[in-house]
């Protein structure tokens, strides 16, 4: 077993095309690690110094990472992980 | 190659100003699905902007991802992404080049500025480069 992660059209780039990609860690983070020794870049993609990049959203199975820890968040086996753009803008 | 004009119906076209009327001072927002690589604008979601602004807007997460999920399950794409600007003319900002995403949508802006003549352009919005494109309206 191992943590589905569920990447956006706009990454996939990083993952030769590949809708999912599976990775494994103890938390998001460790996860997104795992992730960017096989996928390099995707890593810096997602998250920046100050955490997880605002551009993005980020979900534990049904719940916004934003919710429960961020990139602290605990994963485990099994889990899925999505990732998708952010749908923002604004008058400036 | 992208094709250089959004096809859209008048009925969705009429959806997108009346979502913009209502939420007016606030800015509204929200997608036409479409079945992926068709380019075909077909199910109006107005989307709720979880910034409640006259000017911001942002889907809200949760939302967001339940709509994209019956997306995926049903093989379509968000073709046309729109939003209204309610204060200023309907062209993309610099925040909402910022956050252009989706290089194969149709970005949608409606302008409720002057409610006696509302604006309806499109645009393609790619690597930060915006490209005005023809609105073609279908009975």
């Amino acid at each position: 077993m191992a943590i589905e992660v569920r990447i956006p059209t706009i990454l996939r780039n990083y993952t030769g095309g590949q809708r999912s990609v599976e990775g494994s860690g103890s938390t998001l983070n460790e996860l997104f690690a795992d992730l960017d020794g096989r996928f390099d870049g995707l890593r810096g993609r997602l998250v920046d110094e100050s955490g997880l990049r605002r551009f993005v959203n980020v979900y534990l199975n049904d719940e916004d990472v934003r919710f429960l820890g961020g990139l602290e968040a605990p994963v485990s086996d099994g889990d899925t992980v999505t990732v998708l753009p952010a749908v923002a803008g604004g008058t400036n | 190659m992208l094709p250089v004009m959004l096809t859209i119906s008048a009925e969705l076209k009429a959806k997108i100003l009346a979502h913009a009327s209502a939420d007016h001072p606030d800015e509204a927002c929200g997608i036409i699905a479409g079945p992926a690589g068709s380019d075909r604008p077909e199910r109006f979601i107005p989307m709720l902007n979880a910034e409640r602004s006259p000017t911001f807007y942002r889907f809200d997460s949760l939302e967001q991802l339940r709509v994209w999920r019956e997306m995926d399950n049903r093989d379509e794409e968000p073709v046309v992404i729109y939003h209204s600007h309610t204060a200023t003319e309907a062209y993309p900002s610099r925040t909402d080049v910022s956050y252009a995403s989706e290089p194969d949508a149709h970005y949608v802006l409606v302008s409720t500025a002057d409610p006696e003549r509302a604006e309806f352009r499109s645009f393609r919005i790619v690597a930060g480069t915006v490209s005005e494109e023809e609105v073609v309206v279908q009975e």
